[in-house]
């Protein structure tokens, strides 16, 4: 009898609570994948429904809109901000987590500044700059712009991970006759690369993600997915099975990345915040 | 003396440089591209500057922050984006330590739940946006009929074309986006607390409530502040989702202050009054941003 009360009690108190704020926060995402299933002309007869379910829409999608390419410049994006952020931030991380020197405080802190900073204020003497050295849309010119953005946040994650890994294996790999870096490369790189990776598939899906960059430093000959979503919702604005087979193709890579890292980079992200 | 000294000085030199060296690539590219483009907008906003006319480059000295002042439009935008951070950082905040709150209950599908409940997260925010525009949709949105059908509403309301109902329509979406964050550093100060504490206390008899008071509140409360503080600088910040769902629109209802800078710059191309926008939302900012780099330092060593 206890148990069972207690079970009831679970259900009410917990599963069910659990399950509506669960239908909030993924009702949206289904509904948005039920409509890019359902056929352009029964949306408006019958509304969106897995009765009769397609994937002309998704055909359509690639066949005439011509997704690939807008996915092909996303990528090579996403991927040459990886590359940056992850090169630049490697030593000055190892800096961090295994010297003191006057003015690492401030250091560390101007990296913790930087995204706090509105888009905004980066937006504008960017497109200046990029337009006086003639690279504004072309994919250096995005790579660029997300790198203010992968960078910093690169630097902290991969400290974070590095002061994780104890001292003694550097010491010991050095007195082995390995210099700093040495010690860098062989011992503490190899050791930390499920961090590494966590951090450049984070960056990976922010990139993947950006907008405002995109369409403003970008735009014409560079095309990534987000501003090519925007274009059609401006373009084809009834034909909602269009635009939300659109959004689930454009929203399908970072989702699947996200559940994939997820769980080592909440403990990342967490980490400083609990502490602090 | 000084040939001995010498190889002993060189290598304590290169000691004290090396941190620095290392530090270089990442700060110097940092400079170049972000601390050198903040300067030129603030270099920007004390200049007559309109795109289209680049050889028009007149010192102003102050006149844009002035227009700004005098400008009907600024404080249209200044009061959105205090209604905007005012309603939708607790809504996130509650949501999120509800759920925070229940996944740190046990029960068997939890790992699922945590799994899922993170996604809004992780989407870019122009789908975000698109999927709710078809949400809010006039005719066919399922937010009308299902209201509609509740009996809460007698006729279908166009949500975002209503000036009066654009805006919180907006912050129901950014608070969608946001309370998974929430959740998940709740929940990760959740799970620090020791559960001796509520051990001991329920052998006192205190009831959930009082634990929940006593014992978690004070448990969470570092990692409260520090996520509404990011949080509240984040949605600030954030224009994506409105741009894409309104741009602004109707008139000025959905107008923040950044957008309104974003769309100046982007609409007029008037790069000075825009850089005196940001600049000025930046201002009101950085108190925030102070407060919340005090914590964070405190973390270093």
């Amino acid at each position: 009898m206890v148990g069972r009360k207690s079970l009831l009690k679970r259900l009410l108190t917990v599963d069910l609570p659990m399950l509506a704020i669960l239908t909030f926060t993924l009702g949206p995402y289904l509904w948005m994948l039920l409509t890019s299933l359902t056929a352009e002309e029964r949306l408006f007869t019958e509304g969106p429904s897995l009765v009769g379910a397609t994937i002309e829409n998704y055909v359509r999608l690639f066949a005439t809109v011509g997704f690939l390419t807008n996915l092909i410049h996303s990528f090579i994006i996403a991927a040459g901000t990886v590359v940056v952020g992850l090169t630049l931030s490697v030593t000055a991380a190892y800096s961090f987590s295994r010297f003191s020197f006057r003015g690492k405080r401030y250091l560390l802190l101007q990296f913790l500044i930087i995204n706090m900073f509105p888009v905004v204020l980066l937006i504008l003497p960017l497109f200046v700059m990029m337009r006086v050295l003639g690279i504004l849309d072309t994919h250096l010119a995005l790579i660029i712009a997300n790198a203010t953005v992968a960078i910093p946040f690169s630097v902290w994650m991969m400290t974070s991970y590095m002061n994780g890994i104890p001292r003694s294996l550097d010491e010991a790999a050095m007195t082995d006759g390995c210099s700093r870096l040495g010690a860098l490369w062989r011992v503490v790189l190899p050791l930390c690369t499920p961090g590494i990776i966590a951090t450049g598939i984070y960056i990976f899906i922010t990139a993947w993600n950006e907008y405002l960059y995109a369409l403003t430093l970008g735009g014409r000959n560079v095309r990534p997915i987000t501003v090519a979503i925007q274009t059609l919702i401006g373009e084809y604005e009834v034909e909602w099975g269009l635009l939300t087979s659109g959004g689930i193709i454009g929203a399908l890579p970072a989702t699947i990345l996200f559940l994939i890292v997820q769980k080592r980079l909440i403990s990342g992200l967490t980490q400083g915040a609990v502490k602090g | 003396m000084l040939t001995m000294n010498e190889p002993m000085g060189r290598a304590a030199l290169a000691k004290k440089v090396l941190p620095y060296a290392l530090l270089s690539p990442a700060v110097l590219v940092t400079l170049a591209i972000v601390f050198f483009p903040m300067i030129q907008a603030a270099w920007m906003s004390l200049h007559d500057y309109i795109l289209w006319k680049p050889k028009d480059f007149t010192f102003v000295g102050l006149k844009n922050f002035a227009t700004a002042l005098g400008d009907e439009v600024f404080w249209i935008s200044l009061k959105h984006t205090v209604i905007w951070i005012a309603l939708t950082i607790p809504a996130q905040l509650l949501l999120g330590l509800a759920t925070a709150l229940l996944l740190n209950q046990e029960f068997p599908w939890r790992p699922l739940a945590r799994a899922l409940v993170i996604i809004p997260w992780a989407l870019p925010s122009v789908v975000i946006a698109l999927m709710w525009v078809w949400i809010y949709d006039a005719n066919y949105g399922i937010l009308n009929e299902f209201m509609l059908r509740l009996g809460l509403i007698k006729a279908s309301v166009p949500w975002l074309a209503d000036p009066d109902t654009a805006l919180y329509a907006i912050i129901l979406t950014l608070t969608w986006q946001g309370f998974p964050f929430f959740a998940v550093m709740i929940l990760a100060g959740l799970q620090s607390i020791p559960k001796s504490y509520y051990e001991a206390a329920s052998l006192d008899g205190a009831s959930t409530l009082r634990q929940f008071w006593h014992i978690t509140l004070p448990g969470i409360s570092g990692v409260l502040i520090t996520a509404v503080l990011l949080r509240t600088i984040w949605v600030a910040n954030s224009i994506d989702v409105i741009f894409v769902m309104t741009g602004g629109g109707p008139g000025y209802a959905t107008y923040t202050l950044p957008l309104y800078a974003f769309i100046k710059a982007r609409t007029n191309l008037d790069f000075g009054y825009g850089s005196s926008l940001a600049v000025l939302f930046t201002l009101m900012l950085l108190g925030l941003v102070v407060v919340y780099l005090r914590r964070a330092g405190r973390g270093i060593d």
